[in-house]
């Protein structure tokens, strides 16, 4: 099926023209090959479930909802030759998520893309590129981002954090990049502000994924001395990060972005860090949510991984409404009805499009990965263990202000 | 202080040795067949994935045996069908073949195991720790690691320089046709130094896979972390990429237990500087650059001592 | 290659030759102004003007590899320093309102390029072979690596971009819309082609030829190999900063992608599947490996596989590259034998074609099953439905293989007889005119 929409993609490039549509065409640009397919293609299959959901109810205005995959090996200047062809093939609107370094060239491109040639206009749906700037400094009409931004995730985690009196002495290790940068000078900044009495006994940035053992730094945590470490890590560099820690005995809590990646639990099982380990996202699949569970399940029974992307399910359901709401599918229509629109979200309670930047707020929900109860019906990864609530932190708890200044089209 | 010291140079040296165990089949191929193997990180992936398999059907111990002899076996086909004929296109050719066919073996590799990290387990006869020094653990599994790196090490040595077969290889190396003369087979010898260079890296493939993330991305990560390995050893010398292991895994492990920056050392730049590029390189820490003093290291030793530490002769 | 080296001083050609060879160049350029016509489409348009950048990354590459016999794996950092010296360029000149114009602004990267091989060339280039090869691999990884440190120039993993609308006009262009760019690209890929053909037909371009195919010889006759091999890798960074410029341009935005071994690599891969021994060489190749990058993802999950089982299918049987293996054939069409090879070509077409089917067949029925279990077994690769989950398709990939294999090489081995027969017959009518 797949291959069939990227051959219908591809035929229009070299001379074909838009054609008059019977179906909402959703471009997903990710990558689908090389180091980050393994994350991609979960994305994909994420979206082609929702896709088939809003489908089986109608699709959106009696159209039907299709995903034209478009594989941008997570390079940034592959994603704008793909979102170009994803253009020529008639997609109004795109989606995509792995790294902020794809993500700012995409509404770069986008929004000179639209400026260009206006009454052609393209959306972009940011599910999962959290870097800030995305709705601060470079933020764009035609950019909608779903997935809390990492200083949003650190203004909740911190709140959660200041009501734990265990924690005296903190450790940062983060990889060295622009988003590993956010997130440590966000939590430097913001535990100065709420706890004071925290010292942050370290601070360390690494390079991006080359480090085959770590540790050295593991080392380095220890003699600090400190009782918690936060990290934005993820694949490589959290796993081996973990199991360091484990083989050198190191007893501290972890807070971190991205446990629940591909390979996070297997790892976090592999080094028995029973509940020691929390994450923050926008939802868990034990929250004992009635329609979300019942959405894991099915999700589950399809395929062999679980729902890590909470985010995309509001998006894509956001999306529908916004159209519903806007009687049209013309892309700048639905952005209007986007702006400031609230909306129930998959974890339950209400979140909002913020109209000032296109950041959307909703709950968070801090969590350990360890030993299940029979309150936690879901594990992840075959591993046997699954997510806890630690605690939620509601929406107003997580808006951060912004320094957007947003350029509408007259 | 001291603490720090002695842990350091600990973990230097465990992370030096399991560079050497991963880097040796490498040397053995690029010292005695002049190949630069590309797909070597490819071999020791396929190790690794292997190892997984055939872990599950038969347990650990087994699998470090047949997961080398397997891909040793592919390795020879490799350098009978392939790399044989490309030979005579010349170096680059050969690299180039090895290029490619690390392209396919991953794609391969994700094909059959998918792309997600598979859960390769240390066995348990090994998993607990060893011993403890300062409130660190060190777990019974470096030590193993340890030891096999210098059993390979020791072992080469001796089968190179002591051993009726090792003295055919060295001699088939710089006079061919002498030895072919002589009635020995020359093309099969470079088979079997070929498929002794692959089986290396899948024994380092089957240890280190539970180490570290046994994922179908591992070989593209791992770099040319190995080739520094190799070159700054010195060609052909054995011992050099022993030294050059130990070297680097200290290095880079003592930088990165190092907070010191420029600003700490001459104090913060005057406030005028702050957004220009002078001071990004003015708070860059040595930990933060300890990753990519291996290949400062490459360069320097490249300028001033082409042959490497313990080459004898020049690349 | 060894044919071209020994080719010295042609005699000044005759007049239709010189027609021929002007010729060939005007229609280089009809065919550009062109393209655009019969292709106009965004992401076509797209495509050509990557294929003029890469076309002049890859020629520039192969003045290196090529011509002076060295073979880099960093030759990236110079396209990619290029790239961003550019992008800095297009926010300097909009934001001061300088009167530079934006056609000019790949010189710009050019001379970047040119700085840091002059910069870094003279370590690089006291050795070749090994030594180099691995100078630059290192050289390569430390300055991708400050890339990401050093934020304020690179622009960290985000990059930096520009607007490359906001410089003044010229000819009431504004250099927005892309055909506008595709015409920019063309310009500039002519223009270096043009210098970089020149320059291999220089005294220095022979004297490059010389250090790579024997540095002994050339140090005899008084040169210093390392001064030449320093001096072609300073042009190699000139053409290769303009090829980045223009990359820049196209894009609108650098980053750390632009310095990276994946892009090093594919210039590798681009020059030698064209064929380094010839100049049209890396042309060729660019526009192939372009193209493929570009449509393989969308034809097939597995295109990793492919590429790779491409590329050693040219390094083994075609190390000259399609340039190499069309080349081969010039003494038989000059001889008039090609004819009677021509139909043996057919005969091993068919059987060749057959295997290669049969692989594809099975490899992607065996991605079917390993990466999409479970999903609608009708799935349809390169245009064709089948069904995956039927043994018939197991049976059919099986036979094609095995049964293509054998015929395949039966008529290869009858196909290299005809060829020699050919290649004596052709001889022998050459020397008897």
């Amino acid at each position: 099926m797949r291959r069939w929409m990227m051959v219908a993609a591809l035929l229009p490039m070299l001379g074909g023209t838009a054609f008059a549509q019977d179906t909402v065409k959703i471009g997903y640009i990710d990558p689908l090959s090389g180091g980050g397919a393994s994350v991609g293609e979960v994305g994909l299959k994420t979206f082609q479930f929702l896709a088939e959901e809003l489908n089986a109810k109608g699709g959106i205005l009696g159209k039907k909802v299709e995903i034209v995959p478009f594989d941008n090996k997570t390079n940034p200047q592959e994603s704008l030759i793909q979102a170009q062809k994803a253009i020529d093939a008639g997609v109004r609107y795109i989606t995509q998520g792995n790294g902020s370094s794809v993500a700012g060239a995409l509404t770069d491109f986008i929004t000179k893309y639209n400026d260009r040639n206006p009454g052609k206009e393209v959306l972009y749906f940011n599910y999962a590129a959290v870097d800030p700037v995305l709705t601060n400094a470079k933020c764009s009409f035609w950019h909608f981002r779903w997935d809390a931004n990492s200083d949003i995730k650190m203004e909740a985690l911190t709140n959660y954090m200041k009501s734990v009196p265990s924690i005296k002495k903190i450790y940062l290790i983060n990889q060295d990049y622009s988003f590993g940068e956010s997130v440590r000078s966000a939590a430097k900044t913001m535990l100065k502000a709420k706890r004071p009495d925290i010292q942050v006994v370290g601070d360390e940035l690494h390079p991006l994924l080359k480090i085959t053992d770590f540790a050295p730094y593991i080392a380095k945590i220890k003699a600090s001395d400190a009782d918690t470490v936060i990290t934005g890590n993820w694949g490589q560099d959290f796993a081996l990060l973990l199991k360091a820690a484990a083989d050198a005995g190191l007893k501290v809590n972890w807070y971190t972005y991205y446990a629940g990646g591909t390979g996070g639990p297997t790892a976090i099982k592999q080094a028995n860090l029973n509940h020691q380990v929390f994450q923050i996202a926008e939802g868990i699949p034990n929250l004992g949510h009635p329609p979300a569970d019942a959405f894991e399940k099915a999700l589950r029974a399809k395929y062999d991984f679980s729902l890590f992307y909470p985010r995309a399910v509001n998006e894509m359901r956001m999306f529908a409404a916004a159209a519903d709401k806007a009687k049209s599918l013309d892309p700048v229509k639905v952005a209007a009805a986007l702006e400031g629109m609230e909306f129930e979200v998959y974890s339950g309670g209400k979140g909002m499009m913020r109209k000032d930047d296109h950041q959307f707020f909703q709950p968070m929900y801090i969590a350990s990965f360890g030993e299940r109860t029979e309150k936690e019906p879901f594990d992840e990864e075959k591993t046997g263990w699954g997510w806890r609530l630690a605690a939620k932190i509601d929406t107003d708890q997580t808006v951060l202000p912004t320094t957007c200044k947003m350029e509408r089209p007259n | 202080m001291l603490e720090l010291v002695v842990i350091s140079t600990l973990n230097g040296i465990l992370f030096g040795m399991l560079l050497f165990l991963m880097a040796s089949g490498l040397t053995v191929i690029f010292s005695m067949l002049g190949v630069l193997n590309f797909a070597h990180a490819s071999f020791y992936m396929l190790g690794a994935f292997f190892g997984f398999q055939i872990s599950r059907w038969v347990g650990f111990w087994p699998a470090l045996f047949i997961a080398p002899l397997l891909a040793g076996a592919l390795g020879a086909a490799v350098e009978r069908f392939g790399l044989r004929r490309v030979h005579r296109n010349g170096h680059v050719a050969e690299l180039l073949f090895t290029f490619g066919l690390a392209f396919a073996i991953e794609e391969v590799v994700q094909m059959i195991w998918g792309k997600s990290p598979v859960d390769f387990r240390i066995p348990p006869s090994l998993d607990f720790p060893a011993f403890r020094i300062f409130s660190t653990n060190y777990p019974a599994y470096k030590m193993f690691m340890l030891l096999v790196s210098i059993a390979i090490f020791v072992g080469l040595l001796i089968v190179l320089k002591k051993s009726r077969v090792g003295l055919i290889v060295q001699a088939a190396l710089t006079h061919p046709h002498m030895v072919a003369h002589l009635g020995h087979n020359v093309e099969r010898v470079f088979m079997l130094v070929f498929g002794v260079g692959t089986a290396l890296a899948a024994v380092a493939g089957v240890i280190a896979g539970p180490a570290l993330v046994t994922q179908s991305n591992m070989a593209a990560l791992l770099g040319p972390i190995l080739f520094v390995v190799v070159v700054v050893g010195g060609l052909g010398s054995l011992p050099g990429a022993f030294v050059a292991s130990l070297l680097i895994g200290l290095v880079q492990t003592f930088a990165v237990s190092m907070n010191g920056s420029l600003a700490g050392a001459f104090g913060p730049l005057s406030p005028d500087y702050a957004q220009s590029w002078l001071s990004d390189i003015w708070g860059v820490t040595v930990a933060q650059i300890a990753p990519i003093m291996p290949y400062v290291l490459l360069v320097l030793i490249l300028i001033f001592r082409p042959m490497g530490l313990l080459g004898t002769r020049e690349t | 290659m060894t044919e071209l080296a020994s080719r010295v001083a042609p005699p000044y050609p005759p007049l239709s030759e010189r027609i021929k060879f002007y010729g060939l160049w005007a229609g280089a350029v009809l065919l550009l102004l062109v393209l655009p016509r019969l292709f106009s489409s965004g992401s076509a348009l797209t495509t050509f003007s990557l294929i003029g950048i890469s076309i002049i990354f890859s020629l520039s590459y192969n003045i290196l590899l090529g011509q002076t016999g060295l073979l880099s794996f960093g030759h990236a950092v110079y396209y990619g320093l290029g790239g961003f010296l550019a992008i800095h360029a297009i926010n300097m000149i909009g934001a001061n309102k300088l009167p530079i114009p934006l056609p000019f602004v790949p010189l710009i990267g050019g001379m970047t390029g040119l700085f840091f091989a002059v910069l870094l060339g003279w370590v690089s280039t006291q050795r070749s072979g090994t030594a180099f090869a691995m100078i630059s691999l290192g050289v390569a990884e430390l300055i991708a690596s400050s890339a990401l440190i050093l934020r304020t120039f690179f622009g960290g993993e985000a990059g930096i971009s520009a607007n490359r609308t906001k410089l003044i006009r010229l000819f009431d262009w504004n250099f927005g819309p892309q055909i506008q760019i595709y015409y920019l690209v063309a310009a500039w890929t002519l223009i270096a082609i043009v210098a970089m053909y020149a320059l291999t037909r220089t005294p220095f371009g022979r004297m490059c030829n010389a250090v790579r195919d024997n540095p002994e010889r050339v140090q005899f006759v008084g040169y210093d190999p390392h001064v030449i091999r320093y001096l072609a890798f300073c042009f190699a960074g000139f053409f290769a900063g303009i090829a980045g410029a223009l990359a820049a341009i196209n894009f609108e935005i650098a980053n750390a992608a632009y310095l990276g071994a994946a892009q090093s690599g594919t210039v590798l891969f681009s020059t030698y599947i064209g064929g380094v021994g010839y100049f049209i060489g890396p042309i060729v190749g660019a526009i192939f490996v372009t193209v493929l990058s570009l449509s393989l993802s969308d034809l097939t999950s597995v295109w990793q596989l492919y590429f790779g089982l491409f590329f050693i299918a040219v390094v083994t049987f075609a190390p000259g590259g399609i340039t190499g293996l069309l080349m081969m054939h010039r003494p038989l069409i000059k001889g008039g034998a090609l004819g009677t090879v021509l139909p043996y070509y057919l005969i091993s077409l068919v059987p060749t074609l057959a295997m290669i089917a049969g692989l594809v067949l099975g490899i992607e029925t065996l991605v079917h099953h390993t990466v999409n279990p479970g999903e609608d077994p009708n799935i349809r690769a390169f245009g064709i439905n089948f069904n995956v989950s039927s043994p018939l398709t197991w049976l059919a990939a099986l036979v094609l293989i095995v049964g293509g294999f054998f015929v395949a090489r039966k008529t290869w081995i009858r196909l290299a007889q005809a060829w020699d027969e050919a290649l004596t017959a052709a001889r022998e009518k050459g020397h008897s005119t």
